[in-house]
C-alpha cells in the first residue's frame, strides 16, 4: 500500500483530510487559547512567569472527571470544575502569588515550579494518577458536515464553546471597563496604579478568570487527551509558545497565535507524514513525522521571533 | 543567618576532606549504596555549576540547558553502543558536538532578550528532545541502554561506584577551580558588568555579544561533560534528560543553592537530591514535600542557601 | 585647520510617520567643546543614539577620526575613542566605585577574553583608576557600592567612566541633569578641565552653562540643525530665538 502511487487517490484524500485536520487544528487552537489568554494576561499585567498554569488545567480536568463520576452530568462536571478551579486560583493568588509580583523572574520560576510539584502530587494523593472522563453520550456520534466528511459531534461542541468564549473574551477586553483596566495594566502597570485603580482586586480577578479558563479547557479536552497527572506540562509549553508568538499581554495575539499553533501542530502531524511517506520508508516516516511536527511549532516560533521580535501584536510599547 | 568568617574558613576544608573520605566512610558503615548516590549528586553538581555560570554570572536565563547535558549523554551513549569505547574519544566528541550546538543555539538565541530568550532556548531544547524521542535506532522514547563504559585508562573501571565517584569529584574540582579563576579575571568582570547593565557595558567598549556567547558555549560544553558522566553512571540515557522539566530542575538547583556563588550549583544539587532521597524513604509523595521546602526557600531565603552562608557580601 | 574629528553627513531617521532626524549635518573640530542644544522633542535623544551606535540611521554617514563608523557597533566606537555618558545614570550595582573606573579602563585596552589572571594583578590599571577617582573627587567613596552615593556623586561617576580611558571625543548627554547648584558647578569645572585634554560634544539643557563652556554651539530643531556658530552668534540668531520662544 505504501508503494502505491495512484495519483488520483493521493490527490483526493488530502482535500477532505485537510479540511478535517483544519477543523481539528482550529479546535485544539481554541482550547490552547483558553490557556494562553490567562497566561498572557498574568504575564502582561502582573509581569509574572507562572509555570503552574498548566497545573490549573490539570486540576480542572480532574475535578471535572470526578464531578461527572458522582453527578452523572457532563455539564455539571464542567461548570463545577470551572468554579472550583477559579476559586483555587484566587486562593493561590491572594496567599502566595501576590508576594511574587515584586520578585525577580527567577524567584517566580522557582516558586511556581515548586507549585507544580505540590499540585501534581496533591492531585495524585486526592484522585490517583488518572481518572476516566468521556464525552457525554448525546455527543458520542459523528455529524455529517459535508458529503464525505463526517466529524465527531463532541469536537463540534468544543469548537462551538471555543468560539463563544473567544467572542466573550474579546468583548470583555475590548468593550468593558474591566477589559480597559486590564489592557491599561498590561501596557503600563505603574500608571494604572498611579491612577488609583485597586490593582490588587484586579489581579485576583484576572487570575481567577485565567484559572477558570484553564479548567474549561482541561474539562473539555479531557475525553480526547486523557486525564492524567502531568498533563499540564506539555500543554504549558505550547501556551508559552503561543503568547510569545502572539505578543505578551495581547488577547488578540493569544487568539491568533493559538489558532496558528494549533493548526501548524495538527496539520504538521498528519500532512508531514503523508509527505514523508512519498520519500522515506514507512517506519521512518511514521517515526519522523510526529517528531518533525512537534519541532515545526518551535521552528514556526523562531521564524516569527526573527521577523517580529516582540511577537505579532505586542501590548507593551 | 550569616556565619562568621572564621567559621566559614573552617567549613570549606572540612567539606573537602569529607568529600574525599566519603566512599571509605560509607563502605565502613556498610552503606555502600550511598557511594553511587553521591556520584549522582556530583554529576548534577557539575551540570548545575555550568548553569550557574551562564545564568548566575552571565545573567542569561537559559531554560534549555538540559539539552546540552542530554547531548553529551547521547553522544557518549551512542558511541559506546557502536563499540567506540575510548574515553578520550568520548570527551572529544562531547566537547565538539556540545560546543558546536551551543555555538549555533547561542548565536541565534543571544540576539533576543528577557522572556524571548527564555522561550527560544526552551524551544531549541524541546527540538532536541523530540529528535531524541524519534531516533528508534538508539532507543527512541524508551531510552538507550549501554553495557560498557568509557575507558579512561589507568586500569580504572567506571562501573565501580567508588572509582566513578572519584573521577566525578576530580571533574567537579577542576570546574570549581576554573570558575574561581574566572570570576576575578578580565572575562569574569566583563561578564558581570554585562549582567548588571548590558548597554552600559557595551558603551564602555566591551564586545557584549561575543563575551556572552563565549560563556554560553563554555557552559554548554561543561554541561555536556556532565551528561557524558551521567550515562556512564546510569548505564542508560533517555529523552527525559532533555525535557524542559529537566532544565527546570537544574534551574531550581542553582536558585536553591545560590545564584552567582561558587558553591551554588553544588549546594543546590546536593540539597535537592538528598531531600528527594530522604523524603522518598518516608513517603511516596516526596515531590509534594519537596515543593513546600522549595517554596519556603523562595519566600524566606532570598539569596538561596549558599547566600545564607555568605558573610555580608553586598553582591 | 585639519579635518574635523567628527563629521556627520545628512543623517536621516524616521519612526513610522515621525521624522526624528531630518538631514543632520554636524562638524566637531578636534579639541573644541561643541554644544548641542534644542527645545524638547527636537530629536536630541535620537541623534545621540545614532552617534553612539545604539541606533542605526536610515541614511547618512558618520565619520570619526577619519573612519566611516556609520555601521559600527557601540563597543567598536568606544574602542576607537568615541566615549559617551548617559542622560539617566547607569551604573553597575555589583561593583564598587573604584571598580567602575577599572572596568572602563579594562574595556578600553586589552582583550577581555582572558579568564586566567585576576584583574587585581594589573597594578598599573588600578593606579590609573585611583588617580581618576581623585580627579573626580570620589576617592573617599572608592570602596562603596553605588547605592551609597548621592545623586551628584553618581552623575560624576557616570561621566567619569566615559572619561576614564582618555577618549578622543566624549559625548556627554545632559551631564548636569538633576543636579543642584553646587554639584552643577563642580561638573562644569570638570568639563572645563576636560576640554583641555579631549574633544567634547555636550548635549545640555542648561543654556547658560553651555554658553560659558562651549566654543561652538549647534541648535537642533525638529530634527534639523538650524544654526551652528559661536555662542555669541547663536544667541543673536533670530531663528533660534524664534524656535525657543515658540516653545514657551
Amino acid at each position: 500500500m505504501s508503494g502505491s502511487t495512484d495519483r488520483r487517490a493521493t490527490a483526493d484524500v488530502p482535500t477532505l483530510l485537510i479540511v478535517e485536520q483544519l477543523l481539528n487544528g482550529l479546535q485544539f487552537g481554541l482550547m490552547l487559547f483558553l490557556l494562553a489568554a490567562g497566561l498572557t494576561l498574568v504575564f502582561g499585567v502582573m509581569d509574572m512567569i507562572n509555570l503552574a498554569h498548566g497545573s490549573l488545567y490539570m486540576v480542572g480536568a480532574f475535578v471535572a472527571a470526578w464531578l461527572v463520576s458522582i453527578t452523572g452530568s457532563f455539564v455539571a462536571g464542567v461548570l463545577g470544575a470551572i468554579v472550583l478551579t477559579a476559586l483555587l486560583g484566587m486562593l493561590l493568588e491572594t496567599t502566595l502569588l501576590r508576594t511574587l509580583y515584586a520578585r525577580d523572574h527567577l524567584s517566580q520560576v522557582l516558586a511556581t515550579f515548586a507549585l507544580i510539584l505540590i499540585l501534581n502530587d496533591g492531585v495524585k494523593m486526592v484522585f490517583g494518577t488518572d481518572l476516566p472522563l468521556s464525552a457525554p453520550d448525546a455527543l458520542a456520534g459523528p455529524v455529517q458536515l459535508l458529503p464525505g466528511l463526517s466529524y465527531p459531534a463532541y469536537r463540534l461542541l468544543i469548537l462551538g464553546v471555543g468560539l463563544a468564549i473567544s467572542g466573550l473574551m474579546y468583548a470583555l477586553v475590548a468593550k468593558t471597563r474591566l477589559g480597559a483596566l486590564v489592557r491599561a495594566g498590561a501596557a503600563n502597570r505603574v500608571m494604572t496604579e498611579a491612577m488609583g485603580i485597586d490593582v490588587r482586586r484586579l489581579f485576583t480577578m484576572v487570575f481567577g478568570i485565567g484559572a477558570g479558563l484553564c479548567a474549561l479547557a482541561g474539562a473539555l479536552l479531557g475525553p480526547l487527551l486523557a486525564v492524567q497527572v502531568g498533563m499540564g506540562e506539555n500543554i504549558l509549553i505550547l501556551a508559552f509558545v503561543v503568547i510569545v508568538i502572539g505578543g505578551i499581554g495581547s488577547i488578540r495575539g493569544a487568539l491568533i497565535g493559538s489558532i496558528l499553533v494549533g493548526c501548524v501542530d495538527t496539520l504538521g502531524r498528519t500532512l508531514l507524514q503523508h509527505v514523508l511517506r512519498e520519500f522515506l520508508p514507512p517506519q521512518w516516516a511514521s517515526a519522523a513525522g510526529p517528531a518533525m511536527a512537534s519541532i515545526a511549532v518551535y521552528v514556526f516560533m523562531a521564524v516569527v521571533l526573527a521577523l517580529r521580535p516582540q511577537g505579532l501584536f505586542p501590548a507593551r510599547a | 543567618m550569616t556565619l562568621e568568617r572564621a567559621q566559614l574558613r573552617l567549613i570549606v576544608p572540612v567539606a573537602v576532606i569529607a568529600a574525599l573520605a566519603l566512599p571509605w566512610l560509607m563502605h565502613a558503615l556498610g552503606a555502600s549504596f550511598y557511594v553511587s548516590m553521591a556520584g549522582r549528586v556530583l554529576v548534577y553538581a557539575i551540570a548545575a555549576t555550568s548553569l550557574n555560570l551562564v545564568l548566575g554570572y552571565g545573567g542569561m536565563v537559559s531554560f534549555g540547558h538540559a539539552a546540552f547535558v542530554g547531548l553529551g549523554a547521547y553522544v557518549t551513549g551512542v558511541m559506546i553502543s557502536e563499540g567506540v569505547l575510548s574515553g578520550a574519544a568520548h570527551l572529544a566528541a562531547t566537547l565538539l558536538l556540545c560546543g558546536v550546538a551551543a555555538a549555533l543555539i547561542g548565536a541565534i538565541s543571544l540576539r533576543t532578550r528577557g522572556v524571548y530568550f527564555i522561550m527560544i532556548t526552551l524551544a531549541f531544547a524541546q527540538m532536541l528532545f523530540y529528535l531524541a524521542n524519534s531516533i528508534k535506532g538508539y532507543g527512541g522514547d524508551e531510552g538507550l541502554n549501554i553495557r560498557a563504559r568509557s575507558a579512561i585508562g589507568f586500569g580504572l573501571d567506571l562501573k565501580d561506584p567508588t572509582t566513578f565517584y572519584y573521577v566525578a569529584l576530580a571533574v567537579l574540582a577542576v570546574c570549581l577551580w576554573a570558575l574561581a579563576r574566572f570570576v576575578p579575571s578580565r572575562l569574569g568582570r566583563a561578564v558581570l558588568a554585562i549582567r548588571d547593565d548590558e548597554q552600559r557595558a557595551e558603551a564602555l567598549g566591551f564586545a557584549t555579544f561575543q563575551l556572552r556567547w563565549l560563556v554560553f558555549v563554555v557552559a554548554g560544553m561543561v554541561a555536556g561533560i556532565a551528561g557524558a558522566l551521567s550515562v556512564n553512571q546510569q548505564g542508560y540515557v533517555s529523552p527525559n534528560v532533555l525535557h524542559w522539566t529537566a532544565s527546570g530542575t537544574l534551574m531550581v538547583m542553582v536558585i536553591l543553592g545560590g545564584v552567582a556563588t561558587l558553591w551554588g550549583g553544588v549546594v543546590g544539587a546536593a540539597v535537592l537530591l538528598l531531600l528527594q532521597e530522604v523524603l522518598s524513604a518516608y513517603t511516596p509523595h516526596w515531590e509534594f514535600w519537596t515543593g513546600w521546602v522549595l517554596l519556603a526557600v523562595v519566600l524566606f531565603a532570598r539569596q538561596g542557601l549558599a547566600g545564607l552562608l555568605r558573610h555580608g557580601d553586598a553582591r | 585647520m585639519n579635518a574635523p574629528l567628527l563629521q556627520v553627513h545628512q543623517l536621516h531617521k524616521r519612526f513610522g510617520g515621525v521624522i526624528a532626524t531630518d538631514g543632520v549635518d554636524l562638524q566637531v573640530a578636534s579639541g573644541e567643546v561643541h554644544a548641542l542644544i534644542g527645545p524638547n522633542g527636537a530629536g536630541k535623544t535620537t541623534l545621540v543614539a545614532q552617534l553612539a551606535g545604539q541606533l542605526a540611521p536610515d541614511a547618512g554617514r558618520i565619520v570619526f577620526d577619519g573612519a566611516d563608523i556609520t555601521a559600527w557597533s557601540a563597543h567598536q566606537r568606544a574602542r576607537r575613542g568615541l566615549a559617551r555618558s548617559f542622560q539617566i545614570t547607569r551604573l553597575f550595582r555589583s561593583f564598587t566605585v573604584l571598580e567602575h573606573i577599572a572596568l572602563a579602563l579594562q574595556a578600553s585596552a586589552g582583550s577581555s577574553f582572558g579568564a586566567w589572571s585576576p584583574l587585581s594583578r594589573e597594578r598599573a590599571l588600578w593606579q590609573r583608576a585611583r588617580a581618576q577617582l581623585q580627579a573626580l573627587g570620589l576617592d573617599e567613596s572608592a570602596d562603596a557600592f553605588v547605592d551609597a552615593l548621592s545623586h551628584g556623586q553618581r552623575r560624576a561617576l557616570e561621566v567619569g567612566m566615559a572619561l576614564a580611558a582618555a577618549p578622543r571625543l566624549v559625548l556627554l548627554d545632559e551631564p548636569m541633569a538633576g543636579m543642584g547648584p553646587d554639584e552643577s558647578a563642580r561638573m562644569e569645572a570638570l568639563i572645563a578641565q576636560l576640554a583641555q585634554r579631549t574633544t567634547v560634544l555636550l548635549i545640555e539643557h542648561d543654556v547658560d552653562a553651555v554658553f560659558r563652556l562651549a566654543h561652538r554651539v549647534s541648535v537642533l530643531v525638529s530634527g534639523r540643525i538650524i544654526a551652528s556658530a559661536t555662542p555669541a552668534e547663536v544667541r543673536r540668531d533670530a531663528q533660534v530665538i524664534g524656535a525657543y520662544l515658540g516653545q514657551e
